[in-house]
Protein backbone atom coordinates (compact mmCIF):
# COMPACT_ATOMS: atom_id res chain seq x y z
CA UNK A 1 0.00 0.00 0.00
CA UNK A 2 3.02 2.00 0.61
CA UNK A 3 5.70 3.20 -1.54
CA UNK A 4 9.04 1.50 0.19
CA UNK A 5 11.32 4.44 -1.83
CA UNK A 6 8.75 7.00 -0.45
CA UNK A 7 10.43 9.08 2.99
CA UNK A 8 8.96 7.77 6.15
CA UNK A 9 6.21 9.29 8.01
CA UNK A 10 7.70 8.66 11.52
CA UNK A 11 11.43 7.95 11.76
CA UNK A 12 13.10 7.82 15.41
CA UNK A 13 16.79 7.40 15.66
CA UNK A 14 18.89 6.39 18.71
CA UNK A 15 15.79 7.64 21.19
CA UNK A 16 17.07 7.51 24.50
CA UNK A 17 14.62 8.83 27.67
CA UNK A 18 15.92 8.79 31.22
CA UNK A 19 13.55 9.81 34.70
CA UNK A 20 15.10 11.63 37.04
CA UNK A 21 14.91 11.64 40.78
CA UNK A 22 17.09 12.70 42.90
CA UNK A 23 18.35 9.52 44.36
CA UNK A 24 18.62 7.57 41.04
CA UNK A 25 18.53 7.82 37.19
CA UNK A 26 16.34 5.55 35.04
CA UNK A 27 16.82 4.89 31.23
CA UNK A 28 13.18 3.96 30.40
CA UNK A 29 13.96 4.05 26.65
CA UNK A 30 17.92 3.54 25.12
CA UNK A 31 18.63 3.37 22.03
CA UNK A 32 15.20 3.29 20.21
CA UNK A 33 15.74 3.73 16.38
CA UNK A 34 12.47 2.72 14.21
CA UNK A 35 10.36 3.68 11.17
CA UNK A 36 6.83 3.82 9.74
CA UNK A 37 5.38 4.75 6.66
CA UNK A 38 2.79 6.71 5.62
CA UNK A 39 -0.42 4.53 6.26
CA UNK A 40 1.51 1.91 7.86
CA UNK A 41 0.90 -0.14 11.19
CA UNK A 42 3.77 -0.85 13.66
CA UNK A 43 2.96 -2.98 17.00
CA UNK A 44 5.49 -2.00 19.34
CA UNK A 45 5.34 -5.43 22.14
CA UNK A 46 6.68 -5.41 25.47
CA UNK A 47 5.56 -6.32 29.07
CA UNK A 48 4.59 -3.64 31.99
CA UNK A 49 8.36 -1.45 32.05
CA UNK A 50 9.36 -2.25 28.98
CA UNK A 51 9.38 1.34 27.83
CA UNK A 52 7.10 1.11 25.34
CA UNK A 53 4.60 3.52 26.19
CA UNK A 54 6.79 5.97 27.33
CA UNK A 55 8.25 6.02 23.11
CA UNK A 56 4.86 6.00 22.59
CA UNK A 57 4.05 9.37 24.36
CA UNK A 58 7.77 11.04 23.82
CA UNK A 59 6.32 11.30 19.77
CA UNK A 60 4.37 14.47 20.46
CA UNK A 61 6.36 14.81 24.04
CA UNK A 62 3.51 14.26 25.88
CA UNK A 63 5.88 13.38 28.71
CA UNK A 64 6.22 15.87 31.70
CA UNK A 65 9.24 16.83 32.31
CA UNK A 66 11.05 16.67 34.75
CA UNK A 67 10.96 13.94 35.78
CA UNK A 68 11.59 12.49 31.98
CA UNK A 69 14.33 14.36 29.53
CA UNK A 70 14.97 13.22 26.56
CA UNK A 71 19.08 11.90 26.28
CA UNK A 72 19.51 11.78 22.75
CA UNK A 73 17.71 11.23 19.63
CA UNK A 74 15.76 12.25 17.14
CA UNK A 75 11.63 12.22 16.12
CA UNK A 76 11.21 13.08 12.45
CA UNK A 77 7.42 13.21 11.71
CA UNK A 78 7.30 14.27 7.80
CA UNK A 79 10.89 15.20 8.02
CA UNK A 80 9.82 17.74 11.45
CA UNK A 81 12.18 16.71 14.62
CA UNK A 82 9.36 17.22 16.70
CA UNK A 83 12.28 17.02 19.71
CA UNK A 84 13.90 20.53 18.61
CA UNK A 85 10.21 22.21 17.73
CA UNK A 86 8.74 24.75 19.89
CA UNK A 87 5.73 24.61 21.97
CA UNK A 88 3.79 26.55 19.86
CA UNK A 89 4.38 24.84 16.56
CA UNK A 90 4.12 21.47 18.77
CA UNK A 91 0.61 21.66 19.33
CA UNK A 92 -0.53 21.45 15.81
CA UNK A 93 0.95 18.07 16.28
CA UNK A 94 0.10 16.96 19.24
CA UNK A 95 -4.05 15.83 19.02
CA UNK A 96 -3.89 17.07 15.41
CA UNK A 97 -1.47 15.04 13.42
CA UNK A 98 -0.51 12.85 15.60
CA UNK A 99 -3.82 12.09 17.56
CA UNK A 100 -3.75 9.03 20.88
CA UNK A 101 -5.82 6.04 22.46
CA UNK A 102 -5.36 5.34 25.96
CA UNK A 103 -5.74 2.36 27.92
CA UNK A 104 -8.56 3.41 30.43
CA UNK A 105 -11.16 5.24 28.61
CA UNK A 106 -13.22 6.95 31.30
CA UNK A 107 -10.25 8.49 32.95
CA UNK A 108 -9.04 10.07 29.62
CA UNK A 109 -12.33 11.44 28.58
CA UNK A 110 -13.13 14.76 31.15
CA UNK A 111 -16.22 13.41 33.42
CA UNK A 112 -17.56 16.78 33.89
CA UNK A 113 -17.92 17.42 30.23
CA UNK A 114 -20.93 16.13 27.50
CA UNK A 115 -19.07 13.78 24.52
CA UNK A 116 -20.37 17.37 22.02
CA UNK A 117 -18.07 19.55 24.40
CA UNK A 118 -14.93 17.29 24.02
CA UNK A 119 -15.31 16.51 20.55
CA UNK A 120 -15.65 20.14 19.68
CA UNK A 121 -12.76 20.95 21.38
CA UNK A 122 -10.72 18.89 19.77
CA UNK A 123 -12.13 20.35 16.45
CA UNK A 124 -12.11 23.95 17.70
CA UNK A 125 -8.51 23.40 18.61
CA UNK A 126 -7.50 20.96 14.98
CA UNK A 127 -9.91 21.59 12.30
CA UNK A 128 -10.40 25.61 11.73
CA UNK A 129 -11.59 24.50 8.43
CA UNK A 130 -15.30 23.07 9.86
CA UNK A 131 -17.90 25.13 9.81
CA UNK A 132 -20.39 22.81 11.19
CA UNK A 133 -19.12 21.04 14.53
CA UNK A 134 -21.72 19.64 15.07
CA UNK A 135 -22.26 17.88 12.03
CA UNK A 136 -18.90 16.82 11.77
CA UNK A 137 -19.21 14.96 15.17
CA UNK A 138 -22.22 13.38 14.56
CA UNK A 139 -20.24 11.73 11.65
CA UNK A 140 -17.48 11.28 13.54
CA UNK A 141 -19.51 9.18 15.67
CA UNK A 142 -21.14 6.98 13.15
CA UNK A 143 -17.90 6.63 11.67
CA UNK A 144 -16.76 4.93 14.94
CA UNK A 145 -19.91 2.62 14.89
CA UNK A 146 -21.74 4.51 16.97
CA UNK A 147 -25.59 3.72 16.49
CA UNK A 148 -27.50 6.58 17.93
CA UNK A 149 -24.57 9.76 17.29
CA UNK A 150 -27.31 11.99 18.47
CA UNK A 151 -28.21 10.71 21.51
CA UNK A 152 -24.28 9.79 22.28
CA UNK A 153 -23.40 13.00 21.25
CA UNK A 154 -25.14 14.48 24.25
CA UNK A 155 -24.16 12.25 26.50
CA UNK A 156 -21.53 12.54 29.42
CA UNK A 157 -18.86 9.82 29.67
CA UNK A 158 -20.44 7.69 32.62
CA UNK A 159 -23.62 7.52 30.68
CA UNK A 160 -21.13 4.91 28.65
CA UNK A 161 -20.03 1.62 28.56
CA UNK A 162 -16.30 1.05 28.38
CA UNK A 163 -16.53 0.11 24.89
CA UNK A 164 -18.37 2.97 23.63
CA UNK A 165 -16.47 5.34 25.79
CA UNK A 166 -13.30 3.74 23.91
CA UNK A 167 -15.36 4.72 20.26
CA UNK A 168 -15.74 8.24 21.38
CA UNK A 169 -11.97 8.27 22.11
CA UNK A 170 -11.72 6.94 18.93
CA UNK A 171 -14.17 9.31 16.67
CA UNK A 172 -12.39 12.33 18.57
CA UNK A 173 -8.66 11.20 17.19
CA UNK A 174 -10.42 10.87 13.90
CA UNK A 175 -12.31 13.92 13.50
CA UNK A 176 -9.08 15.86 13.77
CA UNK A 177 -7.93 13.61 10.41
CA UNK A 178 -4.37 12.57 12.06
CA UNK A 179 -1.93 11.29 10.04
CA UNK A 180 -0.42 8.83 12.86
CA UNK A 181 -3.05 7.74 15.49
CA UNK A 182 -1.28 6.07 18.06
CA UNK A 183 -3.26 3.06 20.12
CA UNK A 184 -1.71 2.50 23.58
CA UNK A 185 -2.93 -0.59 25.00
CA UNK A 186 -6.26 0.38 23.61
CA UNK A 187 -7.79 -2.79 24.64
CA UNK A 188 -6.71 -3.61 27.89
CA UNK A 189 -9.52 -2.47 30.16
CA UNK A 190 -11.81 -4.36 27.84
CA UNK A 191 -13.38 -7.33 27.53
CA UNK A 192 -12.15 -9.61 24.63
CA UNK A 193 -15.05 -9.49 22.76
CA UNK A 194 -15.31 -5.90 22.90
CA UNK A 195 -11.45 -5.78 22.18
CA UNK A 196 -12.52 -7.49 19.07
CA UNK A 197 -14.72 -5.09 18.13
CA UNK A 198 -12.39 -2.04 19.04
CA UNK A 199 -9.72 -3.86 16.65
CA UNK A 200 -11.69 -4.24 13.75
CA UNK A 201 -12.72 -0.48 14.37
CA UNK A 202 -9.07 0.32 14.11
CA UNK A 203 -8.23 -1.96 10.79
CA UNK A 204 -11.31 -0.32 9.35
CA UNK A 205 -10.74 3.57 10.11
CA UNK A 206 -7.16 3.05 8.86
CA UNK A 207 -8.32 1.25 5.39
CA UNK A 208 -10.55 3.87 5.07
CA UNK A 209 -8.98 7.18 5.94
CA UNK A 210 -5.35 5.73 5.34
CA UNK A 211 -3.79 7.12 8.22
CA UNK A 212 -0.56 5.02 10.38
CA UNK A 213 -1.62 3.40 13.35
CA UNK A 214 1.38 2.80 15.89
CA UNK A 215 -0.19 0.05 18.51
CA UNK A 216 1.03 -0.44 21.72
CA UNK A 217 0.21 -3.77 23.79
CA UNK A 218 1.73 -6.70 26.08
CA UNK A 219 -0.35 -9.00 23.96
CA UNK A 220 1.18 -10.52 20.92
CA UNK A 221 -2.19 -12.28 20.31
CA UNK A 222 -3.42 -9.30 19.24
CA UNK A 223 -0.68 -8.12 16.76
CA UNK A 224 -1.36 -10.98 14.17
CA UNK A 225 -3.79 -9.97 11.53
CA UNK A 226 -3.59 -6.28 12.42
CA UNK A 227 0.31 -4.69 12.48
CA UNK A 228 2.68 -4.94 9.36
CA UNK A 229 5.57 -4.69 11.48
CA UNK A 230 6.50 -5.59 14.90
CA UNK A 231 8.99 -4.12 17.25
CA UNK A 232 9.79 -5.82 20.49
CA UNK A 233 11.09 -4.20 23.61
CA UNK A 234 12.78 -5.51 26.75
CA UNK A 235 14.07 -3.10 29.63
CA UNK A 236 14.20 0.05 26.90
CA UNK A 237 15.58 -1.71 24.13
CA UNK A 238 14.42 -3.13 20.89
CA UNK A 239 15.34 -7.09 21.38
CA UNK A 240 13.93 -7.22 17.57
CA UNK A 241 11.51 -5.98 15.05
CA UNK A 242 10.65 -6.69 11.54
CA UNK A 243 7.46 -8.01 9.44
CA UNK A 244 4.75 -9.47 11.85
CA UNK A 245 4.69 -12.63 9.61
CA UNK A 246 8.19 -13.12 9.58
CA UNK A 247 8.63 -12.56 13.25
CA UNK A 248 6.09 -14.72 14.36
CA UNK A 249 6.93 -17.41 12.36
CA UNK A 250 10.18 -17.75 13.01
CA UNK A 251 11.14 -15.49 16.10
CA UNK A 252 15.07 -15.14 16.69
CA UNK A 253 15.41 -14.03 20.46
CA UNK A 254 14.64 -15.68 23.20
CA UNK A 255 12.35 -12.78 24.90
CA UNK A 256 10.51 -12.78 21.78
CA UNK A 257 10.22 -16.79 21.77
CA UNK A 258 8.80 -16.16 25.23
CA UNK A 259 6.57 -13.31 24.97
CA UNK A 260 4.58 -15.39 22.22
CA UNK A 261 4.97 -19.09 23.92
CA UNK A 262 3.09 -17.20 27.05
CA UNK A 263 -0.30 -16.07 24.84
CA UNK A 264 -2.96 -18.93 26.27
CA UNK A 265 -4.01 -20.57 22.69
CA UNK A 266 -8.17 -22.19 22.55
CA UNK A 267 -7.68 -25.99 22.62
CA UNK A 268 -4.66 -26.25 24.94
CA UNK A 269 -6.41 -27.04 27.69
CA UNK A 270 -4.58 -28.01 31.07
CA UNK A 271 -1.45 -27.16 29.47
CA UNK A 272 1.03 -25.10 31.13
CA UNK A 273 1.68 -22.40 29.89
CA UNK A 274 5.08 -21.02 28.95
CA UNK A 275 6.43 -18.36 31.25
CA UNK A 276 9.38 -15.66 30.49
CA UNK A 277 13.20 -16.74 32.43
CA UNK A 278 14.20 -13.64 33.34
CA UNK A 279 17.51 -15.08 34.58
CA UNK A 280 18.23 -16.44 31.91
CA UNK A 281 18.05 -13.22 29.40
CA UNK A 282 19.79 -11.28 31.64
CA UNK A 283 22.64 -13.74 31.39
CA UNK A 284 22.13 -13.52 27.90
CA UNK A 285 21.86 -9.62 27.43
CA UNK A 286 24.45 -8.66 30.11
CA UNK A 287 27.25 -7.23 27.95
CA UNK A 288 30.15 -9.23 29.67
CA UNK B 1 -26.44 -37.93 42.31
CA UNK B 2 -28.90 -37.34 44.49
CA UNK B 3 -30.03 -34.28 43.24
CA UNK B 4 -31.56 -34.55 39.77
CA UNK B 5 -32.75 -30.86 38.92
CA UNK B 6 -28.73 -30.06 38.60
CA UNK B 7 -28.57 -33.33 36.01
CA UNK B 8 -25.90 -32.97 33.25
CA UNK B 9 -25.16 -33.99 30.72
CA UNK B 10 -21.38 -34.18 31.12
CA UNK B 11 -20.07 -36.91 33.68
CA UNK B 12 -17.76 -35.24 36.21
CA UNK B 13 -13.99 -35.45 36.25
CA UNK B 14 -13.62 -37.21 39.22
CA UNK B 15 -16.49 -38.39 40.09
CA UNK B 16 -15.30 -39.36 43.35
CA UNK B 17 -14.31 -36.73 45.53
CA UNK B 18 -17.21 -35.17 47.37
CA UNK B 19 -19.44 -32.59 46.40
CA UNK B 20 -18.21 -29.28 47.56
CA UNK B 21 -20.23 -26.74 46.17
CA UNK B 22 -24.24 -26.95 44.56
CA UNK B 23 -25.74 -23.80 43.36
CA UNK B 24 -29.27 -24.33 42.36
CA UNK B 25 -31.82 -22.22 40.39
CA UNK B 26 -30.03 -19.17 41.92
CA UNK B 27 -31.32 -15.70 40.90
CA UNK B 28 -29.95 -12.03 42.51
CA UNK B 29 -31.86 -8.94 42.49
CA UNK B 30 -31.05 -4.92 43.09
CA UNK B 31 -33.64 -2.56 43.56
CA UNK B 32 -34.19 0.10 40.91
CA UNK B 33 -34.05 3.57 42.78
CA UNK B 34 -37.13 5.00 43.00
CA UNK B 35 -40.71 3.81 44.41
CA UNK B 36 -42.04 5.34 47.33
CA UNK B 37 -40.75 5.89 50.39
CA UNK B 38 -37.43 3.90 48.82
CA UNK B 39 -39.48 0.81 48.64
CA UNK B 40 -38.84 0.36 45.04
CA UNK B 41 -40.88 -2.02 43.15
CA UNK B 42 -38.58 -2.27 39.71
CA UNK B 43 -35.47 -4.66 40.06
CA UNK B 44 -32.50 -6.04 37.86
CA UNK B 45 -32.22 -9.09 38.17
CA UNK B 46 -28.06 -9.78 36.99
CA UNK B 47 -28.66 -13.55 38.00
CA UNK B 48 -31.74 -15.46 37.11
CA UNK B 49 -32.05 -18.83 38.08
CA UNK B 50 -28.09 -20.63 37.66
CA UNK B 51 -27.14 -24.15 38.49
CA UNK B 52 -24.07 -25.79 38.89
CA UNK B 53 -21.63 -27.49 41.33
CA UNK B 54 -18.02 -27.61 42.26
CA UNK B 55 -16.43 -30.88 43.60
CA UNK B 56 -13.11 -30.95 45.95
CA UNK B 57 -10.19 -30.51 43.72
CA UNK B 58 -12.02 -29.39 40.35
CA UNK B 59 -11.82 -26.45 38.35
CA UNK B 60 -15.46 -24.58 36.91
CA UNK B 61 -14.39 -21.81 34.75
CA UNK B 62 -17.14 -19.38 34.37
CA UNK B 63 -16.95 -16.86 31.35
CA UNK B 64 -19.18 -14.89 30.15
CA UNK B 65 -18.87 -10.56 29.44
CA UNK B 66 -19.91 -7.22 31.32
CA UNK B 67 -23.09 -7.73 32.83
CA UNK B 68 -23.50 -11.14 32.09
CA UNK B 69 -23.64 -11.70 36.03
CA UNK B 70 -20.75 -13.70 36.70
CA UNK B 71 -19.07 -11.30 39.65
CA UNK B 72 -22.56 -11.42 40.76
CA UNK B 73 -22.29 -14.76 41.01
CA UNK B 74 -19.11 -15.07 42.55
CA UNK B 75 -20.01 -12.24 45.43
CA UNK B 76 -23.13 -14.81 45.92
CA UNK B 77 -21.35 -17.51 46.68
CA UNK B 78 -19.27 -15.85 48.91
CA UNK B 79 -22.04 -14.66 50.67
CA UNK B 80 -20.78 -10.85 50.15
CA UNK B 81 -23.94 -10.40 48.82
CA UNK B 82 -27.33 -12.68 49.48
CA UNK B 83 -29.38 -14.64 46.77
CA UNK B 84 -33.18 -13.58 46.32
CA UNK B 85 -34.17 -17.07 45.13
CA UNK B 86 -32.33 -20.46 44.88
CA UNK B 87 -30.02 -22.28 47.24
CA UNK B 88 -26.40 -22.31 47.62
CA UNK B 89 -25.72 -25.64 49.73
CA UNK B 90 -22.47 -26.28 50.64
CA UNK B 91 -21.26 -29.86 51.82
CA UNK B 92 -24.87 -30.77 52.10
CA UNK B 93 -25.33 -27.69 54.76
CA UNK B 94 -27.26 -24.39 52.66
CA UNK B 95 -25.56 -21.21 53.05
CA UNK B 96 -27.99 -18.85 51.24
CA UNK B 97 -29.80 -18.68 54.88
CA UNK B 98 -26.81 -17.87 57.23
CA UNK B 99 -25.48 -14.85 58.62
CA UNK B 100 -23.13 -13.27 60.50
CA UNK B 101 -21.38 -15.37 62.74
CA UNK B 102 -22.95 -18.55 61.72
CA UNK B 103 -21.04 -17.90 58.37
CA UNK B 104 -17.56 -18.07 60.05
CA UNK B 105 -17.01 -21.64 59.41
CA UNK B 106 -17.86 -21.00 55.31
CA UNK B 107 -15.97 -18.14 55.15
CA UNK B 108 -12.90 -20.48 56.34
CA UNK B 109 -13.73 -23.13 53.85
CA UNK B 110 -14.08 -20.64 50.91
CA UNK B 111 -12.16 -17.57 50.11
CA UNK B 112 -11.69 -15.22 47.53
CA UNK B 113 -9.33 -13.59 44.89
CA UNK B 114 -10.52 -10.32 43.00
CA UNK B 115 -9.97 -8.77 40.02
CA UNK B 116 -8.18 -5.83 40.49
CA UNK B 117 -4.92 -6.39 42.97
CA UNK B 118 -4.56 -2.48 43.35
CA UNK B 119 -8.21 -2.10 45.31
CA UNK B 120 -8.56 -5.27 46.83
CA UNK B 121 -5.10 -5.20 49.68
CA UNK B 122 -5.00 -2.26 52.18
CA UNK B 123 -2.73 0.36 51.45
CA UNK B 124 -1.91 1.18 55.24
CA UNK B 125 -1.55 -2.62 56.01
CA UNK B 126 1.79 -4.59 55.59
CA UNK B 127 1.44 -7.81 54.09
CA UNK B 128 2.25 -9.62 57.54
CA UNK B 129 -0.98 -7.74 58.71
CA UNK B 130 -2.86 -8.21 55.37
CA UNK B 131 -1.84 -11.95 55.19
CA UNK B 132 -1.89 -12.59 59.06
CA UNK B 133 -5.51 -10.83 59.63
CA UNK B 134 -7.63 -14.37 58.65
CA UNK B 135 -5.19 -16.43 60.80
CA UNK B 136 -6.48 -14.01 63.84
CA UNK B 137 -9.94 -14.35 62.90
CA UNK B 138 -10.08 -18.23 61.97
CA UNK B 139 -7.10 -19.36 63.88
CA UNK B 140 -7.70 -17.32 67.09
CA UNK B 141 -5.30 -19.85 69.00
CA UNK B 142 -1.73 -18.66 67.36
CA UNK B 143 0.60 -16.32 68.99
CA UNK B 144 1.62 -13.57 67.21
CA UNK B 145 4.70 -14.74 66.48
CA UNK B 146 3.04 -18.16 64.79
CA UNK B 147 1.41 -15.61 62.57
CA UNK B 148 3.61 -14.04 61.48
CA UNK B 149 5.93 -17.41 60.58
CA UNK B 150 2.51 -18.78 58.90
CA UNK B 151 2.54 -15.43 56.61
CA UNK B 152 6.04 -16.16 55.73
CA UNK B 153 5.82 -19.73 55.35
CA UNK B 154 2.41 -18.26 52.77
CA UNK B 155 4.56 -15.65 50.88
CA UNK B 156 7.68 -17.96 50.11
CA UNK B 157 4.34 -20.58 48.86
CA UNK B 158 3.18 -18.18 46.40
CA UNK B 159 6.94 -16.82 45.25
CA UNK B 160 7.53 -13.80 47.24
CA UNK B 161 10.91 -13.01 48.62
CA UNK B 162 11.43 -13.57 52.00
CA UNK B 163 11.67 -9.70 52.89
CA UNK B 164 7.62 -8.74 51.53
CA UNK B 165 6.36 -9.32 55.20
CA UNK B 166 7.36 -5.96 56.50
CA UNK B 167 6.42 -3.97 53.19
CA UNK B 168 3.13 -1.90 52.48
CA UNK B 169 1.42 -3.23 48.88
CA UNK B 170 1.95 -0.33 47.06
CA UNK B 171 6.00 -1.20 46.84
CA UNK B 172 4.42 -4.63 44.57
CA UNK B 173 3.94 -4.76 41.03
CA UNK B 174 0.16 -6.28 39.56
CA UNK B 175 1.34 -9.38 39.82
CA UNK B 176 3.29 -9.42 42.51
CA UNK B 177 0.18 -7.53 44.71
CA UNK B 178 -2.16 -11.11 43.08
CA UNK B 179 0.32 -13.38 44.88
CA UNK B 180 -0.20 -11.62 47.95
CA UNK B 181 -4.07 -11.59 47.50
CA UNK B 182 -3.84 -15.76 46.72
CA UNK B 183 -1.47 -15.87 50.20
CA UNK B 184 -4.00 -13.92 52.02
CA UNK B 185 -7.24 -16.40 50.86
CA UNK B 186 -4.66 -19.79 51.53
CA UNK B 187 -4.24 -18.57 55.23
CA UNK B 188 -7.42 -20.18 56.23
CA UNK B 189 -6.58 -23.25 54.11
CA UNK B 190 -10.03 -23.10 51.99
CA UNK B 191 -10.98 -26.06 49.98
CA UNK B 192 -12.70 -23.83 47.27
CA UNK B 193 -11.26 -20.13 46.14
CA UNK B 194 -13.66 -17.92 43.79
CA UNK B 195 -11.00 -16.62 41.49
CA UNK B 196 -12.74 -13.52 40.27
CA UNK B 197 -10.84 -12.49 36.95
CA UNK B 198 -7.63 -13.03 38.70
CA UNK B 199 -5.62 -12.08 35.24
CA UNK B 200 -7.68 -9.96 33.71
CA UNK B 201 -5.58 -7.09 34.61
CA UNK B 202 -2.38 -8.42 34.35
CA UNK B 203 0.36 -8.34 31.43
CA UNK B 204 -0.01 -11.59 29.28
CA UNK B 205 3.66 -12.55 30.82
CA UNK B 206 2.36 -12.46 34.21
CA UNK B 207 -0.75 -13.71 33.83
CA UNK B 208 0.79 -17.04 32.84
CA UNK B 209 2.82 -17.34 36.03
CA UNK B 210 -0.59 -16.55 38.27
CA UNK B 211 -2.39 -19.03 36.01
CA UNK B 212 0.36 -21.65 36.65
CA UNK B 213 1.12 -20.65 40.07
CA UNK B 214 -2.68 -21.23 40.56
CA UNK B 215 -2.63 -25.15 39.41
CA UNK B 216 0.45 -25.51 41.43
CA UNK B 217 -1.04 -25.01 44.16
CA UNK B 218 -4.37 -27.16 43.11
CA UNK B 219 -2.04 -30.12 42.52
CA UNK B 220 -0.58 -29.60 45.71
CA UNK B 221 -3.41 -28.65 48.27
CA UNK B 222 -6.13 -30.16 46.14
CA UNK B 223 -7.89 -26.75 45.84
CA UNK B 224 -11.62 -26.30 43.59
CA UNK B 225 -11.82 -23.59 41.87
CA UNK B 226 -14.54 -21.51 40.51
CA UNK B 227 -12.59 -19.38 37.91
CA UNK B 228 -14.52 -16.12 36.61
CA UNK B 229 -13.13 -14.75 33.55
CA UNK B 230 -14.18 -12.88 30.21
CA UNK B 231 -11.24 -14.55 28.47
CA UNK B 232 -12.29 -17.93 26.97
CA UNK B 233 -8.71 -19.14 26.16
CA UNK B 234 -7.55 -18.73 30.01
CA UNK B 235 -10.67 -19.98 31.46
CA UNK B 236 -10.52 -23.28 28.72
CA UNK B 237 -6.62 -23.13 29.98
CA UNK B 238 -7.80 -23.30 33.89
CA UNK B 239 -10.80 -25.31 33.46
CA UNK B 240 -12.34 -29.10 34.17
CA UNK B 241 -15.67 -27.71 32.74
CA UNK B 242 -16.64 -24.19 31.23
CA UNK B 243 -20.29 -22.34 32.06
CA UNK B 244 -20.96 -20.07 29.52
CA UNK B 245 -22.89 -17.17 31.00
CA UNK B 246 -24.99 -14.76 28.94
CA UNK B 247 -27.37 -12.37 30.70
CA UNK B 248 -27.90 -13.44 33.92
CA UNK B 249 -28.26 -17.26 32.37
CA UNK B 250 -25.99 -20.65 31.48
CA UNK B 251 -26.39 -20.93 28.01
CA UNK B 252 -23.46 -23.71 27.57
CA UNK B 253 -21.85 -26.29 29.59
CA UNK B 254 -19.14 -28.24 28.96
CA UNK B 255 -15.34 -29.74 29.54
CA UNK B 256 -13.24 -27.22 27.74
CA UNK B 257 -11.99 -29.83 24.83
CA UNK B 258 -15.54 -30.07 23.64
CA UNK B 259 -16.83 -26.16 23.87
CA UNK B 260 -14.10 -25.54 21.88
CA UNK B 261 -14.12 -28.17 18.98
CA UNK B 262 -17.82 -28.18 19.16
CA UNK B 263 -19.74 -25.39 20.71
CA UNK B 264 -23.44 -25.91 20.62
CA UNK B 265 -24.51 -22.08 21.46
CA UNK B 266 -24.48 -18.75 19.26
CA UNK B 267 -22.93 -16.54 21.95
CA UNK B 268 -20.32 -19.85 22.64
CA UNK B 269 -19.21 -19.20 19.22
CA UNK B 270 -18.99 -15.05 19.68
CA UNK B 271 -16.57 -15.86 22.28
CA UNK B 272 -14.58 -18.25 20.85
CA UNK B 273 -14.44 -16.15 17.82
CA UNK B 274 -13.75 -12.91 19.99
CA UNK B 275 -9.95 -15.11 21.31
CA UNK B 276 -6.89 -13.69 19.01
CA UNK B 277 -5.23 -16.18 17.23
CA UNK B 278 -1.14 -16.41 16.83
Amino acid sequence: MSDPNAAPLLQVSDLAIEFASPERTIRAVDGVSFSMANGSTLAVVGESGSGKSVTALSLARLLPSPPARVRSGKILFDGTDLLTLPETALRHYRGGKIAYVFQEPSTSLNPVFSVAFQLSEAMALHRHDLTDRRAAGLAALSEVGIRDPERCWKSYPHELSGGMQQRVMIAMALVCRPQLLVADEPTTALDVTIQAQILNLLRDIRSRFGMAILLITHNFGLVKGFADHVVVMFRGKIVEQGPTDSLLAAPRHPYTQALIACVPRLGESKKRLTTIDYDKLDALLSPS
Amino acid sequence: MTNSTLSSPHPDPEPLSPLLLEVEKLAVRYPLPGGFLGRSRRFVEPVKGVSFRIRAGQTVGLVGESGSGKTTIGKAIVRLISPHSGEIRYRQERIDTLSGARLRPYRKRVQMIFQDPHNSLNPRLTIARIVGEPLEIHFPALRAQERRDRAAQLLARVGLPADSLDRFPHEFSGGQRQRIGIARALAVEPELIVCDEPVSALDVSVQAQIVNLLQDLQQELGLAYLFISHDLAVVEHMSDLVLVLNEGRIVEEAPPEELYRNPQNEYTRKLLAAVPSL
